[in-house]
């Protein structure tokens, strides 16, 4: 059946900023369904608020809308493009629930909007557990299958739980309808955990409703991926194995694809399930996931759940196995049947097949507890991982090892050196999921634990814990060979294992197990994905590295220009990386090279192999690099190796690439490394003439308060080896300053600078090519300095800013360009305090903001960048168009619409961890709200982040002292707008001798009062409250006033209510409602914006 | 240890590990790209004579139980894995794969290259290889021992694995039909599948006459799947079968056969389809079922158009949408019919399990 010609516009909906168990593998996704929906002719109407994705530029859809994604914004947005269609299932379970708000509401059809891709009865019947059930129960009778559905109580009030705790007894499963990524769900022992667990899944559940049911933990875990098209074909793309049991979220599970543990028979009747299922929920033009529950000890299989719509599971299997998912789902909604659709990998093939693999596909997280002290770090069903890796091997050992070495984390690999807990210590630790759980159960190997031993406190199946014996066995054998003969090192090279490691076992160092190796011509082959296993030819050169026969890279015509992607996504280091790299593949594969990437992380656009003209699957170490590098020379010139975008992870081995001969392009690694190194900058600085908050390093806490004492409180202190923020914090007081230096690990210099308090934070992307430099834009932060960039929220064109101080950052800029040798893109982060621009810090890569500057200023950055590397001018790329003729972003037309972005951060996945904003960064995602005002903009922001500001209600506020001053003006602007102003006793005097209204609420450290008047944090929790403004103050570990914060802050994430912890950022809000209560918000397109900007 | 050697007989030698039982052995060098089912694969008739690569790399994972297997011993020639399983994981399990290839005198081997041998195979051609555990000769002489095997082409092999004596599998319910099949290499889950559906199947050896098909009275005669090449088979039988007008149905080496009887040519794949996961297209529908193939023949037969035979009008019903190779026959009355691939699985999907009630329906509309 060809393609449907009654519809000629879709709207696609995006699944907005990055957030645990949402992230950057919707942009995939998405940006995949919206090049085969252009390609295929229609007209293409994409909403997404996420600015860094590359769904959301401007080619890849003809009219691109970055607003939130709420019903009443996409309605706008409906009414103004009338859209034939709507295709929701690309865009998470934040598409789906939108489509079915809109559903609801009658939006769809007051618009005459057809649903494609997805029916609501699908919907419905997928997500509503009791359905489900029945659907299990009723395919399993008619179809004689083994099938099955976990015994369950479906409860709307705590009541309700409570009794079904008589019928299914403990332990048992919480699990909210509704949500995404397993939030709200998880384990209930007992009564308190019921109460605790199954009260917030009420909350979360946008139907108020939780499923309890029996315990299946310790159960194996499977999941299969399904396509259906309307003609009834359907094929299942791949087989998904969770090593860790059931009781671990799939998302913070290590899992193998394909499944390994399984005979025909039992994967055929799973298989046969999933069919019948699909069939009968009545997916019909697209893909979904189920999850499957197998008892080890008699087969019985349960049917956990399943997804109408692409997932993160989907975005792995498409990369696992070669088959485009996301791709077909839309060409399947548009009309077409799998048979009508080819399989780009084969070329010869239809998509109507089913993958088969002739590798093994290990996929890892990636955790940030670190980054979230005092959340709890136990694997549960409520995913908390913030990103993942995932590695191709020809066996499970090289696949696994290939993994852990992609997450990048010191102690991520197996290791065989150092001292070993006791054998029982590890074993208990492993009773328990934890982030790094198959080391530990390594380690315990190593100290002497059997497989029994490990099954029992696992219940991982012996399968796999015998190949980690197999692991442990190479190690012993590489320890104990006599010498690193070609035989030892080919057989520690099968078996997965870096030369970093073999050397660890050796006592020698990396470099010289990888000269020794290639001396004895011992090199990775690198083997195709190609969907068949090598039944047919592959056209589409898609590789992973293995120590096998024969090596399938193909011969190239054309200078080749490799690019080091940003391995797992982590905090600091996301998809805005990602970004760039795509971009420059893009742009230079246009620009006549061949473009070739290598990335270790499953979700992102980068690793699409239809991005580039050749994508490595491997892990970002040097060795897996370095072999890639020489792989590539062998087969044509290599013009040069891009490691500016990537973030972090391609800078680090920036100098080591060099140092092996390897053409790094752009700026230089020593040019880096004088950016990096402190007394370097401040040399570059001096130069310059650019002043820089007073500073020092101390070892002692001696010498701190020393330092403390001549530059004066408060100062910013951090380790000196870390990155990204880790382990920042602002002290005002010896007191704080000494705990903090005690706290650090000994011999480590930690850094003292002066804290420029009350500043005003500035972040510059801009780009520099030796001569000329082009200021991409200018971004003051809402919030003031010290709280990190990453999760200040800003806005561009800056607000306070005139063209004087415009002027003083761009010379400042060039200078700092010019000092460091910069050749491509440079961040620089400012502090304006008191008239002076202070020179924070300066990184010489693409850095975060530079999608959205490139968004919000219509000039795609991250592709002139690319160029510039390899040695265009920005003259040139005026000339061609790219960048603008004239002007750059510092001077952008005083109308010009303002864009603000707003980081997300992940407070609702860690209970329990403070959401206070500091000079750690700790946000996942972020967002990007575009209007002529800036109140729009910023409520936009605010609605795109984390629902929408509120119009009316009860607003409570709670201030330091030094923040009470400016508060008066944005609070009596609430208490005009109607809202009524609850505060605690100090700020409610401020603000009623300046003549608001404020009533006076008891505070938490008050207790209840005399008559039961209950305490803020009741009220909060009752969900009395509206808006929430508290600005914290205080010393950490200190009671009072701080801890009052504390808890009135964790119970606004626990009822969702908006919470506002700067007073900038209250004034921002303030203007916002403002704007909304005028109801003069409009939408607007991002090619509406570009023209209005650049003509 | 890793002395054993796989030779082709192009001279290509892979070298490896000794898996199942030490000798030596010599066969049709064949991939199978199936990620499970290896029990079945292993113990399917149509593998007699045949040296099977898998290309899926760990192999014996979940051990070897006693439901699964297709047939009472293990057929093929040699076996070719990668990655051998060192434990057992199943709760059906009772022992190892490798203990079961030792008992069953199967000489395997572990080679890091099974890909490249795909590879290999995919641009060279099915051709003939041998298996030697520890050899003691040069490899050019075992290169020599593989070129004096015997061919795959012209090879009557189905009187080899057929059962000597006929046997009944008796109709699971209410009897509905009696049906009469030929075990040119018969796989344990076809006359389960039809017993399933009331089916009382009489299993006959390949050798079976007309007179003795007749004298089981059946409403329907079933050809079954089998190794060797169709053109060494005899069609007599068969054609007095269609004559007859006796509903009929054949798979794999059936549908060749039917395919000749027919007045069809039959040819040699280049590498043949061994997997579970070939695109057939049903040609009456448009509905694609994913199936379950091992074959190294094919049919040739007019895709474009129907065409004349001696009992009537027929046409190809089923086709193969990777190389449109010819993967099902019918008369166009709908008395006979024939798939080539495997709609009793095992290994494999169950998509292609209506064929089986369409062989009721025949069956039942003959009875009528």
């Amino acid at each position: 059946m060809p393609k449907r010609d009654d519809i000629r516009s879709i709207l696609v909906i995006g699944s907005g900023p990055i957030v645990i168990g949402q992230a950057c593998e919707f942009d995939y996704s998405g940006t995949q369904a919206c090049r085969v929906l252009r390609a295929e002719g229609f007209r293409v109407i994409l909403v997404n608020s996420n600015p860094a994705t590359i769904m959301t530029d401007p080619e890849f859809a003809d009219a691109t809308y970055v607003e939130p994604i709420t019903p009443e914004f996409v309605e706008k947005i409906i009414a103004k493009e009338r859209p034939d269609a709507l295709l929701p299932t690309l865009g998470g379970q934040t598409a789906l629930n939108t489509a079915v708000a809109l559903h609801e509401a009658g939006v769809l059809e007051r618009y005459d909007v057809e649903l494609i891709g997805a029916d609501f009865d699908a919907i419905q019947a997928g997500e509503n557990r009791e359905k489900f059930k029945e659907i299990v129960a009723k395919v399993a009778a008619e179809k004689g299958l083994n099938a099955d559905s976990a015994r369950s109580v479906i409860c709307h009030t705590m009541e309700e739980c409570l009794a079904a705790v008589d019928v299914l007894g403990y332990p048992l499963v919480v699990r909210p309808s509704f949500t995404m990524g397993g939030l709200g769900s998880g384990f209930a022992y007992d009564e308190d955990d019921l109460r605790r667990i199954a009260g917030a899944g009420l909350d979360a559940s946008p139907t108020t409703e939780v499923l309890l049911e029996e315990s299946i933990l310790g159960w194996k875990e499977y999941e299969l991926e399904v396509m259906r098209d309307k003609a009834d074909n359907v094929v299942i793309v791949c087989s998904i194995e969770n090593i860790d049991p059931m009781g671990v979220h799939t998302g913070d599970s290590v899992t193998v694809a394909p499944a390994l543990t399984l005979t025909d028979r039992e994967y055929q009747n799973m298989r046969d399930v999933a069919i019948a299922v699909i069939r009968e929920v009545g997916v019909d033009t697209g893909g979904c996931n189920i999850q499957f529950a197998i008892d080890p000890r008699t087969g019985r299989m349960i049917v956990i759940e399943m997804n109408p719509r692409v997932s993160r599971s989907s975005a792995l299997a498409s990369k696992a196995t070669g088959f485009p998912i996301a791709k077909i789902a839309a060409k399947l909604a548009i009309g077409y049947t799998l048979d009508e659709i080819p399989n780009d990998i084969t070329k010869e093939t239809p998509a109507s097949f089913e993958p088969t693999l002739d590798y093994i596909v290990v996929k890892v997280p990636r955790f940030a507890f670190e980054k979230f002290r005092g959340a709890d770090q136990t694997l549960t069903t409520h995913m908390k991982s913030v990103g993942e890796a995932m590695a191709i091997g020809r066996s499970f050992p090289e696949a696994l090892q290939k993994a852990l070495r992609s997450l990048e984390k010191k102690g991520s690999s197996f290791s065989w050196t150092g001292h070993v807990a006791p054998k029982g210590e590890l074993l208990d630790d492993c009773r328990t999921p934890h982030d790094g759980r198959l080391r530990t159960m390594q380690q315990a190997i190593r100290a002497g634990a059997t497989p029994e031993e490990l099954f029992e406190a696992t219940n991982v199946d012996p399968w796999f814990i015998d190949q980690l014996f197999l692991i442990d066995e190479q190690a012993r054998a590489v320890a104990a060979a006599p010498q690193l003969s070609l035989e030892v090192l080919a057989t520690a090279k099968h078996h997965g294992f870096s030369d970093a490691q073999i050397g660890e076992i050796r006592g020698m160092d990396e470099s010289r197990v990888r000269d020794l190796r290639h001396a004895l011509g011992l090199r990775p082959v690198y083997n195709t994905v190609d969907t068949c296993a090598a039944e047919f030819a592959a056209k589409t050169p898609y590789l992973y590295s293995t120590y096998d026969e024969e090596t399938e890279v193909p011969y190239g015509d054309r200078p080749k220009v490799i690019i080091l992607g940003s391995g797992p996504n982590r905090i600091g280091q996301g998809i805005e990386f990602d970004y760039a790299c795509v971009h420059a593949s893009f742009e230079l594969s246009r620009a006549g090279f061949e473009t070739v990437m290598v990335n270790c992380n499953p979700e992102t656009v980068s690793t699409d192999y239809d991005t580039s003209d050749r994508l490595y699957f491997e892990p970002l170490t040097l060795e897996d690099v370095l072999e890639v590098v020489h792989a590539e020379q062998q087969t044509g010139p290599v013009a040069g190796v891009i490691v500016q975008l990537g973030g972090q992870t391609p800078l680090g081995l920036a100098q080591a690439l060099k140092d092996a001969g390897v053409p790094v392009v752009g700026t230089s690694p020593e040019s880096i490394h004088l950016a990096e190194e402190r007394g370097a900058f401040g040399r570059v600085l001096a130069e310059a003439g650019l002043p820089a908050p007073k500073h020092g390093t101390a070892l002692t806490v001696g010498e701190a308060l020393a330092i403390a004492e001549e530059i004066g409180y408060p100062v910013l202190v951090r380790p000196s080896y870390v990155l990204g923020g880790a382990g920042m914090a602002i002290v005002y007081d010896d007191e704080t300053l000494t705990t903090y230096m005690a706290a650090q690990e000994g011999g480590h210099p930690v850094l003292v600078d002066k804290f420029l308090d009350e500043a005003i934070e500035i972040d510059v992307d801009a780009l520099f090519d030796g001569e000329e430099l082009y200021l991409g834009g200018v971004m003051e932060h809402i919030e003031e300095a010290g709280i990190h960039s990453g999760d200040s929220a800003c806005a561009l064109p800056p607000i306070t800013l005139g063209g004087a101080d415009i002027k003083r950052i761009r010379e400042a800029t060039l200078g700092i360009a010019r000092g460091v040798g910069v050749r491509g893109l440079l961040n620089v982060q400012y502090a304006m305090s008191a008239g002076v621009l202070y020179v924070l810090e300066a990184n010489p890569r693409a850095s975060r903001t530079v999608p959205f500057v490139s968004k919000a200023t219509a000039v795609p950055l991250a592709k002139a960048c690319a160029r510039v590397m390899m040695g265009a001018t920005i003259a040139s790329l005026r000339e061609e168009g790219m960048l603008p003729a004239e002007g750059d972003g510092g001077t952008l037309p005083l109308d010009a619409s303002i864009a603000v972005k707003e980081a997300v951060l992940p407070f609702n996945r860690f209970r329990g961890v403070d959401t206070v904003l500091g000079p750690e960064m700790r946000s996942t995602g972020e967002v990007m709200g575009i209007d002529e005002f800036f109140g729009i903009a910023y409520a936009k922001s605010q609605a795109g982040a984390y629902g929408e500001l509120p119009t009316k209600g009860r607003a409570f506020v709670s201030v330091a002292n030094r923040d009470k001053r400016s508060m008066i003006f944005p609070v009596r602007a609430l208490a005009d707008l109607g809202f009524e102003i609850l505060a605690t006793e100090g700020t409610a005097e401020v603000l009623r001798r300046n003549g608001v209204h404020a009533k006076i609420v008891r505070k938490q450290s008050d207790g209840a009062g005399p008559d039961g008047e209950p305490t803020i944090v009741q009220r909060i929790l009752d969900g009395e409250v509206d808006l929430i403004v508290n600005t914290p103050f205080g010393s950490p570990g200190q009671s009072g006033p701080r801890l009052d914060g504390y808890d009135i802050r964790t119970a606004a994430v626990l009822r969702g209510i908006p919470c506002i912890t700067t007073v900038q950022g209250l004034a921002a809000a303030a203007a916002g409602i403002q704007a909304i209560v005028r109801g003069d918000v409009g939408v607007r397109s991002l090619q509406e914006h570009a023209r209005s900007l650049r003509g | 240890m890793s002395n054993a050697v796989l030779v082709l007989e192009d001279g290509r030698v892979f070298r490896g590990t000794p898996y199942g039982a030490e000798g030596e052995t010599f066969g049709e060098m064949v991939f199978n790209t199936g990620m499970t089912g290896y029990q079945e694969t292993l113990t399917d008739p149509s593998y007699h004579r045949q040296i099977v690569a898998m290309t899926a790399p760990h192999i014996g994972n979940t051990g070897v139980n006693d439901e699964d297997p297709e047939s009472s011993k293990v057929w093929v020639a040699g076996y070719v894995v990668r990655e051998p399983s060192r434990v057992v994981s199943n709760w059906r399990a009772n022992r190892s794969l490798d203990t079961y290839l030792k008992e069953q005198g199967v000489v395997g081997i572990a080679i890091q290259g099974t890909r490249a041998l795909t590879r290999h195979l995919r641009e060279r051609g099915a051709m003939r290889a041998g298996i030697f555990s520890d050899p003691s000769e040069s490899v050019e002489a075992l290169v020599e021992k593989v070129r004096q095997a015997p061919q795959m082409t012209g090879a009557e092999l189905a009187t080899e694995v057929s059962a000597a004596e006929p046997y009944v599998v008796e109709a699971i319910g209410e009897k509905r039909f009696t049906v009469a099949a030929i075990d040119l290499g018969i796989k344990g889950m076809t006359p389960q599948r039809m017993a399933e559906r009331g089916c009382e199947v009489h299993v006959l050896p390949a050798t079976a006459t007309f007179e003795q098909i007749t004298a089981v009275a059946p409403d329907g005669v079933f050809f079954s799947n089998g190794p060797g090449d169709p053109a060494t088979a005899d069609v007599s039988v068969l054609q007095q079968v269609l004559a007859a007008k006796i509903p009929f149905f054949g798979i794999c080496f059936g549908n060749q056969i039917f395919g000749r009887a027919l007045g069809l040519g039959t040819y040699k794949l280049r590498y043949g389809h061994r997997g579970v996961n070939q695109p057939v297209q049903d040609r009456r529908t448009g509905k694609v079922e994913i199936s379950a193939h091992n074959h190294g023949f094919a049919v040739e037969a007019p895709l474009d158009r129907t065409f004349e035979t001696p009992y009537g009008d027929a046409e190809v019903s089923h086709v193969n949408l990777n190389d449109d190779c010819v993967e099902g026959l019918r008369l166009l009355d709908g008395t006979a019919f024939s798939v080539q691939y495997h709609p009793e699985a095992a290994a494999g999907p169950h998509d292609a399990a209506y064929l089986f009630d369409e062989f009721c329906e025949v069956m039942s509309r003959a009875q009528a």
